[in-house]
């Protein structure tokens, strides 16, 4: 078995390799833009970005041939709403916990939102790109995250990234992308108890970002980014903006910090989306509704259980929804008509939909998605139940989740031009019991060692040898 | 079912005028031990043969094109295509599906920590103080969490056992279900399946109680479990001697009883325990006490003693990938379960969650998968399915009645649209003692909870 270690990986990161030219041949391709598998295609890789994908593609002679014959081949998945890289393990009981007992090693979980703000929190210097769940995320084909802040106190959880999963120092691939904000349940509860009180802390707070905002000059593409010429406008630091001098005046009554009301005069505009968690049907209504007040608002649903009654207003919205895969529960009251049918019955009235996940899990198990998109795909044959064709559920983990952000001309398909994040698998990705063999992150070769599989080569063999298990590399 | 036994009072002395004998002891009062029974009946079927597709016997067996007949509650014949059907039957074509066993979910919360999850509603854990045998989750088992239908529709699953989280050390007894719907829980009872116990080692109990008075460490939660196994012990002495001699009879004590149960290896005993350092000090404190543990879960370091668990026949239950939530869960790999099973050791896939109970057979293609890939010999699809079946049965304690398609058994069977190890199929029928308790083709055999009843969503295909 190859080993490649961690440090040799960080170091191979350099351009020359993203520069060479790779083309991967003879596998099942599919270019995760909705279409279905072809069979015997190639896909050409120059420079970090795809040239082509498709049966008929050429391989240029100066390229690197991968034999992909008897695997699959697809854009790397893109999970469409995780906590990926801010926690290492979930619960190492801060004092928070009430577990009384302090944790001196440094608490593994970077989720903790009970400080004094809430809509600047920026999730970028909490991502930690040498988490042992990056590392297992890739080794099973996640290439790409959408990452989002938790919300404590307030129910604006700040801005959220995307993130790559490559084994380098470099995670970020678009830094404050989007506020997330709660506005179902869980909004509620962080409002004092009840909806009333968080649309009414919404309102209030985009009123100060108003007010603030007439101070505000263009907030859009940095110089950098115009210079590595891609469309990617990224919110600049609201800590560095100009709405911070004592220029920028405020009314008596403002509840928001300064910097929080900053970091909103962006979604105010309409130049950073906005992310807003919701489950049940009214409360989705409630949300689309707040666009005739707030007509430049970029609205993306997360969550949205209970979309499927309410797909129609949706879609004529044209608000794009990530949705959780396959809740089926009344977990909670937000969520009594939850069935694996949403996502297909959503799709089927024309709503932008892609897959996410929002629950206990979204720190490190985004690498479900895949069999979560197999099993959408297995609703077709399910009398009375509403699925998604194979195209659409691998579409749904890869390009449409990029969309729904903006991103689709970067990252989440095999199309010409986007970067190239290709895993070749070992069959069906969409099937649990696939693997991932090989993974591109900009066109460089990914390790896919992880913590488990070194476990596993310790403990493959129990008998006794000459020298102690921890002895055993 | 343990037996019934009946309240005797013994006729007492008489005086003679002479005698001058000791009056006889009282002789000993029989405690019920079953004092809520089950009141499950199965349900009508017809004798039914499934007839040309491929069967897995869930004890590592796999028929091509075979045939499987059941009728009045029990397995009647299973074999290839030759076996002829029993006049009157109804005929099912199997063709291009698997038939198998009902899937057994050794660890399930569904009811006592249901849908919709309200505070009120969580039942699971008695967290008022770490040693609580004395609790029967049946006890709080609501039976109208929409979850069991799930479970059913989606998951295949004819037969689970609900326990107690794992908050405390003794966290109280388990039960064994069928999963038909009831009104009651009594209702619901796998009729004459012995009882569990749950305990637990490692982060939960000395977290939860920590602050409380303890146990706040590792060697806390030890300590503790092993003085309360001391004082069942003496509860034994006293309750085994009046057993023997009658006399004055003992104080009662509920936990005690559980306890007791135990050491008389009426009570099977259900450990979540992670780490492979914690599962080896397990083990021994069974024998410093004298009873045996029937399976660990959770498990997550099972591979690193797999040996010691087949040594030792104890079984497994296990997730297929679950890692990293914990820091007793970081050291999971992949191949946890067939690593087990390799060693000769009892492995299970199990499922701890709502949602995934209703994918089990996709946990165990996923640790199949990943067992061969490994290089794990002596895997195939036949015996994944022993992982879901007849590994949980034995683990219950109700394998002779029922965990593979055996003659005589239970006819708890399920006929899927393809082969269950593919996340593209589903359970297309699913009959639990030969009676037919979901269609997929027949929204009348798609059970509906109280609670959902006129809620947005009733009757969806879920």
């Amino acid at each position: 078995m190859k080993r490649l270690l961690i440090a040799a990986a960080l170091l191979a990161a350099a351009s020359p390799l993203a520069a060479q030219t790779i083309a991967i041949t003879g596998g099942t391709v599919a270019l995760g833009d909705g279409s279905e598998p072809m069979a015997g295609a190639t896909v050409v890789l120059r420079g970090g970005r795809i040239v082509a994908a498709g049966p008929n593609v050429a391989v240029p002679r100066d390229a690197q041939i991968v034999d992909a014959r008897g695997k699959w081949v697809t854009p790397g998945i893109v999970a469409g709403f995780s906590r990926l890289g801010l926690a290492e393990v979930d619960l190492t009981w801060s004092n928070d916990d009430g577990g009384g007992v302090s944790d001196t090693a440094g608490s593994a979980d970077d989720t903790g939102q009970n400080g004094p703000f809430s809509a600047a929190i920026d999730v970028v210097p909490a991502i930690n790109p040498l988490d042992t769940t990056i590392a297992v995320n890739r080794a099973d084909g996640v290439v790409r995250a959408i990452v989002a802040p938790a919300a404590g106190k307030s129910i604006f959880a700040g801005q959220g990234a995307v993130i790559d999963t490559g084994a380098d120092m470099d995670p970020v691939t678009a830094a404050r992308k989007f506020q997330f904000v709660e506005l179902g349940q869980a909004g509620a509860d962080a409002a004092g108890g009840s909806r009333s009180a968080s649309h009414v802390m919404f309102r209030s707070a985009l009123r100060e970002a108003a007010e603030l905002g007439r101070y505000a000059g263009s907030v859009g593409s940095s110089g950098k980014a115009a210079a590595e010429g891609r469309d990617m406008p990224t919110v600049r630091n609201p800590n560095e903006s100009r709405l911070y001098g004592s220029a920028a005046r405020r009314s008596d009554d403002v509840m928001l910090t300064r910097f929080d009301a900053a970091a909103l005069v962006p979604v105010l505009q309409g130049r950073q989306y906005l992310l807003v968690h919701v489950e049940r049907a009214s409360d989705i209504l409630q949300v689309l509704a707040l666009r005739k007040d707030f007509p430049r608002l970029k609205i993306v649903l997360v969550g949205a259980s209970e979309g499927w009654m309410v797909a129609d207003r949706i879609a004529a919205s044209n608000v794009p929804v990530i949705a959780s895969a396959l809740n089926d529960l009344p977990a909670s009251f937000e969520q009594l008509a939850a069935t694996q049918s949403n996502v297909g019955r959503m799709r089927n009235a024309g709503v932008a939909v892609s897959i996410g996940m929002i629950d206990d899990s979204d720190t490190r198990n985004l690498f479900l998605e895949r069999q979560y998109a197999g099993n959408l795909v297995a609703l077709q044959k399910v009398p009375g139940a509403t699925g998604v064709s194979w195209g659409e559920a691998l579409a749904m983990i890869t390009s449409r989740p990029a969309q729904a952000i903006g991103m689709g001309g970067e990252i989440g398909s095999l199309m010409p031009g986007r970067r190239a994040d290709v895993v070749i698998w070992s069959g069906d990705p969409l099937e649990g019991q696939s693997a991932a063999e090989q993974v591109y992150i900009d066109g460089v070769r990914q390790p896919l060692a992880t913590h488990q599989s070194r476990l596993l080569e310790r403990y493959r063999y129990l008998p006794r040898r000459e020298l102690p298990e921890a002895y055993r590399k | 079912m343990r037996s019934v036994f009946v309240a005797i009072l013994a006729a007492s002395m008489l005086g003679g005028c002479a005698a001058k004998t000791p009056p006889p002891k009282a002789h000993p009062i029989r405690i019920n031990e079953d004092p809520y029974p089950s009141t499950y009946t199965r349900y009508p079927g017809a004798v039914t043969v499934i007839r040309g597709a491929t069967v897995f016997d869930g004890e590592g067996g796999r028929i091509e094109r075979g045939t499987v007949i059941f009728g009045d509650g029990l397995l009647q014949a299973v074999g290839d295509a030759s076996l002829a059907s029993p006049a009157g039957a109804i005929e099912i074509d199997g063709t291009g599906k698997f038939v198998t066993p009902g899937i057994i979910d050794v660890h399930s919360h569904l009811g006592d920590y249901p849908s919709p999850g309200t505070a009120s509603l969580q039942d699971g854990n008695e967290a008022t103080g770490p040693v609580r045998p004395e609790v029967w989750a049946e006890h709080s088992v609501w039976p109208q969490d929409p979850g069991f239908s799930r479970a059913l529709a989606n998951g295949g699953i004819t037969t689970l056992q609900v326990l107690p989280g794992s908050a405390n050390l003794f966290g109280g007894r388990s039960v064994v279900l069928k999963n038909v719907h009831a009104r009651t829980v009594q209702g619901m009872k796998f009729p004459g399946a012995p009882y569990g116990l749950k305990m637990a080692c490692g982060e939960n109990p000395k977290r939860v109680y920590g602050n409380k008075g303890g146990p706040g460490t590792r060697m806390g939660n030890i300590a503790v479990t092993r003085a309360t196994w001391l004082r069942a012990q003496d509860y034994k002495r006293k309750w085994d001697k009046y057993d023997k001699n009658g006399g004055d009879m003992p104080g009662r004590d509920l936990a005690m009883d559980t306890l007791r149960g135990v050491l008389d290896g009426k009570i099977l005993i259900h450990n979540h325990c992670y780490r492979a350092d914690e599962m080896a000090i397990m083990i021994d404190m069974s024998k410093e006490f004298g009873y045996k543990i029937t399976a660990f879960h959770h498990a997550v370091e099972a591979y690193k003693i797999a040996d010691l668990l087949a040594a030792n026949n104890i079984c497994a239950a296990m997730w297929a990938d679950w890692y990293g939530f914990k820091m007793e869960s970081y050291d999971a790999v992949k191949e946890n379960i067939p690593l087990v099973h390799n060693a000769g050791a009892c492995a299970i896939v199990h499922s701890d969650d709502a949602n995934g109970i209703q994918r089990l057979n996709q946990e165990a293609a996923k640790a199949l998968a990943d067992g061969i890939r490994a290089g794990i010999p002596g895997l195939s699809e036949a015996v994944a399915w022993e992982w879901l079946s007849r590994n949980p049965a034995k683990a219950l304690g109700i394998l002779d009645r029922t965990g593979s398609l055996k003659v005589g058994k239970m006819a708890d069977v399920v006929l899927w649209n393809g082969n269950p190890l593919s996340g593209y199929t589903r359970p297309e029928r699913v009959w639990i003692d030969g009676a037919e308790m979901y269609d997929s083709a027949n929204p009348n055999k798609r059970p509906v909870s109280d609670f959902e009843l006129g809620q947005p969503g009733e009757g969806d295909t879920k």
